[in-house]
């Protein structure tokens, strides 16, 4: 092992602290090689090891019986009956987005991607959550654009829809925006593959993209700290996406797999080789044993470090059945890929590196894999916290003109239509998308079976801001609501936390109260945590964002024909609010964009209530009883209606009138109160839905009827009746369609 | 008139997948001996009024700024004095 | 017997397959690219959408040096049948099997979205189930669907009846505006002098099946399956 000689310095200049490198020196009993230091350096980081995350993820529920498989592997994985199982994650690639938008997000695509079909399911539906400073800036213009067409530009090619997804426009993401990505793929259920090196002897097999000099700590040291001015040198670790080998490197795996061929398999992403080699050994509790100077490489002189750190894209480690080398190869030469043999399994439980049959590295397994460090960091509830949450309404003035107010809202760039987007993805390619993006939740059909899977990605982050814990779980909440007002039963979810810097103890309070918060409502509504992602360091010159934890969530449809959307369908039905409307502005859009503040309380959430108003909702679409139904959230009730009425393909109008019950009329119209459904019913099916809904003691009112072509919205406040919206319908979605093209000034 | 022609590039280390897909295709077509190819976008840019001290210095900035992305992309320029 | 074509890149074989087999009941395989001739089984060969050899350099021009291209050449000599569809279009433009070439669409972006075409020419095995005039509403996605010929080209397409689709509203109106990437003419799709050769941008394969909410598309599928019966 006589490579550079491993100082001090070198330690600190890759991050390891003290106690670290003494826990290797124990480990190892002895000195470690510069080698052995990046290879540490990286399993233990933040992004590999979820150190700082650990203790707390333990306290997730991810247990049920349609559960086949939780967090630790590539992805998590569902029972979704017919002998079949949904194979779905999330994960952020926020900080290669921000210095290289287009490349950044391309590639946090294909890197979703991996992770689904190396557990031999074949991708079916992308979704994605982003977050961006205010549009007036160019700078963000310029990042929303780029991220924009890199999502499109790597899963247009590549072939798998992005069917819906979300997008936030906040100052507090100004320095770092957020990328997280969603994918889901259908696979049979007995033919789940793992990413374990089992079976002394078995052969290791690299396949994919050569290896070049990209991304040498790439994702484990960019996502483990802060940005700083330092970020530009950090710059040369971005790579660039390769979408058309990704693809034949998915047929290539998909058609391997349909064969008895392989024992384990898993994408090379992070940390490249040495996370795919140690965590396959260590997941199966063997070792593994590679030749360096087998691996093949794009440039040359690469030494045994940059080999092991590499973060080439497209590359995936298989370990395959003994004696089964040629077949494997032969598929992969089918599809113009390398397949090279640089390895076997071992029994001794070690990662043993040699190049040119010297030993470069020799570490056991499990401590890079599953003996990282785990800290239990300092945790404190920030001093401002009281402050931000106390809204004195009595100095909010009503406004003069609702009209404006909701034509503002439906303008800005968080609640208008997102149209230009998702009319740059591919949302239709593969013949599943029964619901196009812009409703409720994406649906996908599952060919060859009569059901349907309902996916949706979901957070509001200002209300985490405001009390983290309550937010955690009207998030969780809220993606249940936009599952079962699509006609789904929700089944687990898949989550990306995004936070600020770990080592302070405001954001590490911010982390534990949001995983107790979504910890509650999981179990409440029956959605156990099925796999996931932890972005920690979301700060710049010590700023950090919002506390972020986005919820992807899954659900099943029973009868693909049960599939319900939001919009109205139908002149002469009769809106039906089922829940209840509270006096709650805290946190609220309304309060942002018309009066600048963000403070408050978030709405409170009873999640008994909220778990009969899902029953209600999903019995009524079950049973047919209803046209249309729409969550309630962001703009409250007065935005939900103007979606209900000009989201779909046609056009229609409403008449409301609403009993205030002593409620402001700004809260009434524009408050988020949580648990709320917007239905549409035919007049005849009204009274079974009223009974339902009594039945379960959810709250039901008739507000008005679908009709005409203007939104009216009457009001009775203190007794008096008032009309206080009239607005042409044409000119609603103008605005609310027409808004972000305006934005990014094309028009 | 001053006309400037600006070539940007990927960087040598960052993955060419283009360029390595151009490669195979036309190893298939049966040329030989091809090393390695690089694909790059070429702009001309046309100036009027500017010294050429001045032209230098302003593509320089639109190069840094816009027209590459210094991440993953070099530049080189020529400036060429025109009637 | 009806074949699909797979290109490193192709990813709408698998929804052009689907159609056929499960929603038509046809015979239907597969055609690996690398195949040098094309059985005499087949009577329609599709050239689906994608992004063969990731539509880098150009869109098609990888492809259309596939050793299955000369076959598919001589197939549609011999009279059969041949669609492209998308990309398979631009394959069969960068082939010389259809005259013009695609460039980038208008607004430089991507656009997937329903779009309206009307019908120019019926009597196509492609077209023969619609009426003259007819709109069909089928949904569109590329970035490159921008169909450029020189003005002797255009007047001969036009003057052969060559011209299969336009892009227009759902009156079947040519307007600037019902024209999503900037196409010459609106050109939506084309065929050969013979007919038996057509490439088209919107996606048929797409719009054929009620639970997808739209079955437009059903019209070019039918068309095609009457064709090869009688």
């Amino acid at each position: 092992m006589n490579d550079i000689k491993v100082t001090k310095e070198l330690i600190e200049a890759h991050g390891l602290t003290e106690e670290e490198y003494e826990r290797i020196i124990k480990i190892l009993g002895r000195e470690l090689s510069y080698t052995e230091l990046g290879i540490f350096t990286v399993m233990w980081s933040e992004h590999c090891s979820y150190k700082s995350s650990k203790v707390h993820l333990k306290r997730f529920s991810t247990e049920s019986p349609w559960v086949i498989q939780g967090p630790g592997e590539n992805a998590g994985v569902v029972d979704i009956g017919d002998g079949l199982a949904a194979v779905f994650k999330m994960e952020s690639h926020n900080h290669p987005s921000f210095i290289e938008p287009y490349q950044g997000a391309a590639t946090g695509v294909g890197g979703i991607l991996r992770d689904i079909f190396t557990m031999g399911a074949r991708p079916v539906a992308s979704l994605n959550s982003l977050r961006f400073g205010l549009l007036e800036k160019a700078r963000h213009k310029y990042l929303f654009n780029g991220v924009v067409s890199g999502i499109a530009g790597y899963g247009n090619c590549i072939g798998v829809p992005t069917v819906g997804g979300e997008i936030y426009f906040n100052d507090t993401y100004n320095g770092n925006i957020l990328v997280n990505v969603f994918n889901i793929g259908i696979a049979k259920k007995d033919r789940i593959f793992k990413g374990k090196a089992s079976g002394i002897g078995n052969p290791v097999i690299y396949v994919g993209s050569k290896t070049g000099r990209d991304g040498i700590h790439g994702a484990s040291l960019l996502a483990s700290h802060e940005f700083d001015e330092k970020s530009e040198e950090m710059r040369p670790t971005v790579q660039v996406g390769d979408p058309f080998t990704e693809k034949l490197l998915l047929e290539a795996c998909l058609e391997l797999m349909d064969k008895d061929l392989i024992v384990g398999i898993q994408d090379m992403g992070a940390a490249g080789l040495t996370s795919s080699t140690s965590e396959m050994a260590g997941r199966a509790g063997t070792g593994i044993e590679i030749e360096l100077s087998l691996v093949p490489t794009r440039e040359a002189g690469m030494t045994p470090y940059e080999l092991m750190l590499s973060e080439s894209q497209e590359r995936m480690l298989i370990v395959a059945k003994k004696g089964k080398e040629k077949e494997v190869e032969d598929i992969f030469k089918k599809w113009d890929l390398e397949a090279v043999v640089i390895g076997k399994v071992t029994k001794d439980g070690i990662l043993r590196v040699k190049d040119r049959g010297a030993i470069v590295a020799e570490i056991p397994a499990k401590a890079l894999s599953e003996e990282g460090p785990a800290y239990n960091r300092p945790m404190k509830r920030p001093d401002y916290q009281d402050e931000i949450q106390r809204l004195d309404l009595s100095k909010i003035l009503l406004p003069g003109d609702y009209n404006d107010v909701l034509l503002r809202i439906l303008g800005s760039p968080t609640i208008a239509s997102k149209e230009w987007v998702y009319e740059q993805y591919d949302h239709m390619v593969r013949t599943n998308t029964v619901i196009l993006p812009g409703s409720d939740a994406g649906v996908i059909r599952v060919k060859g079976t009569d059901k349907a899977l309902a996916i949706t990605v979901n957070c509001n982050s200002r209300y985490c801001f405001l009390d983290t814990f309550l937010g955690g779980a009207l998030t969780v909440a809220e993606a249940a609501r936009n599952i079962v007002c699509s006609g789904g039963k929700p089944l687990a979810i898949t989550d990306c936390l995004n936070f600020g810097n770990p080592e302070k103890p405001e954001v590490m309070w911010q982390f534990s109260e949001a995983i107790d918060g979504i910890r509650e409502a999981c179990s409440k509504l029956k959605t156990p945590v099925v796999s996931g992602n932890v972005s920690f360091y979301n700060e710049t010159t010590d700023k950090g964002i919002y506390p972020t934890p986005i919820i992807g969530m899954t659900g099943i449809i029973d009868d693909v024909k049960k599939t319900m959307t939001q919009w109205f369908k139908r002149e002469g039905d009769m809106i039906v609010l089922l829940g209840k409307n509270e006096e709650d502005l805290g946190g609220s859009e309304y309060l942002y964009i018309i009066h600048g503040l963000e403070k408050g309380s978030p709405p409170s959430l009873d999640l008994n209530r909220e778990v009969m108003i899902q029953q209600v909702c999903l019995q009524a679409i079950k049973q047919g009883l209803i046209n249309s139904a729409h969550d309630c959230s962001e703009g409250g009730l007065a935005v939900a209606l103007t979606e209900c009425c000009i989201s779909g393909k046609e056009s229609i109008g409403a008449e409301i009138d609403i009993e205030g019950e002593g409620i402001r009329t700004d809260a009434l119209l524009f408050g988020e109160s949580a648990s709320r459904i917007l239905v549409s019913v035919k007049e005849n099916n009204l009274e079974d839905l009223r009974r339902m809904a009594e039945a379960k003691d959810v709250p039901i009112s008739v507000i008005g009827k679908v009709w005409g072509d203007r939104l009216k919205i009457q009001l009775t406040v203190h007794g008096s009746r008032f009309t206080a919206i009239d607005l042409k319908i044409r000119d609603l979605e103008d605005q609310w369609r027409g808004s972000i093209r305006r934005y990014v000034g094309d028009v | 008139m001053i006309k400037a022609k600006v070539y940007v590039t990927l960087k040598k280390a960052v993955l060419d997948p283009q360029g390595k897909t151009i490669k195979q295709a036309l190893e298939h077509l049966g040329f030989k001996g091809i090393e390695d190819i690089r694909l790059g976008k070429y702009m001309e840019i046309a100036f009027n009024g500017k010294s050429e001290a001045q032209a230098e210095s302003d593509i320089k900035e639109m190069c840094e700024k816009l027209l590459a992305n210094t991440v993953i992309e070099d530049y080189r320029f020529e400036i060429e004095k025109g009637e | 017997m009806f074949g699909i074509v797979i290109f490193p890149g192709s990813n709408c074989d698998h929804d052009c397959y689907h159609v056929l087999k499960h929603v038509f009941h046809q015979d239907v395989e597969f055609v690996w690219h690398k195949e040098e001739n094309i059985d005499k089984r087949f009577r329609v060969i599709i050239l689906p959408g994608g992004f063969s050899y990731g539509d880098y350099l150009r869109t098609g021009a990888i492809a259309r040096f596939s050793p299955v291209m000369k076959a598919v050449e001589r197939f549609a000599k011999d009279g059969g049948i041949v669609l492209g569809i998308c990309n398979g279009f631009q394959i069969l433009l960068e082939a010389g099997l259809l005259p013009g070439v695609m460039i980038r669409n208008k607004n430089i972006k991507f656009i997937c979205k329903d779009i309206y075409v009307r019908v120019e020419k019926t009597d196509t095995p492609f077209t023969k189930e619609c009426k003259t005039g007819q709109t069909l509403r089928l949904p569109i996605a590329h970035a490159e669907g921008n169909y450029y010929a020189d003005p002797d080209t255009l007047k001969s397409l036009e003057k052969n009846k060559q011209i299969v689709f336009r892009y227009t509203t759902k009156d079947g109106e040519i307007t600037e505006e019902a024209n999503p990437n900037g196409a010459k003419d609106n050109i939506a799709g084309i065929c050969n002098r013979e007919g038996n050769i057509i490439g088209m941008m919107p996606h048929p394969e797409r719009c054929s099946e009620a639970i997808l909410g739209n079955e437009d598309g059903r019209f070019i599928f039918k068309s095609l399956i009457k064709t090869i019966i009688f």
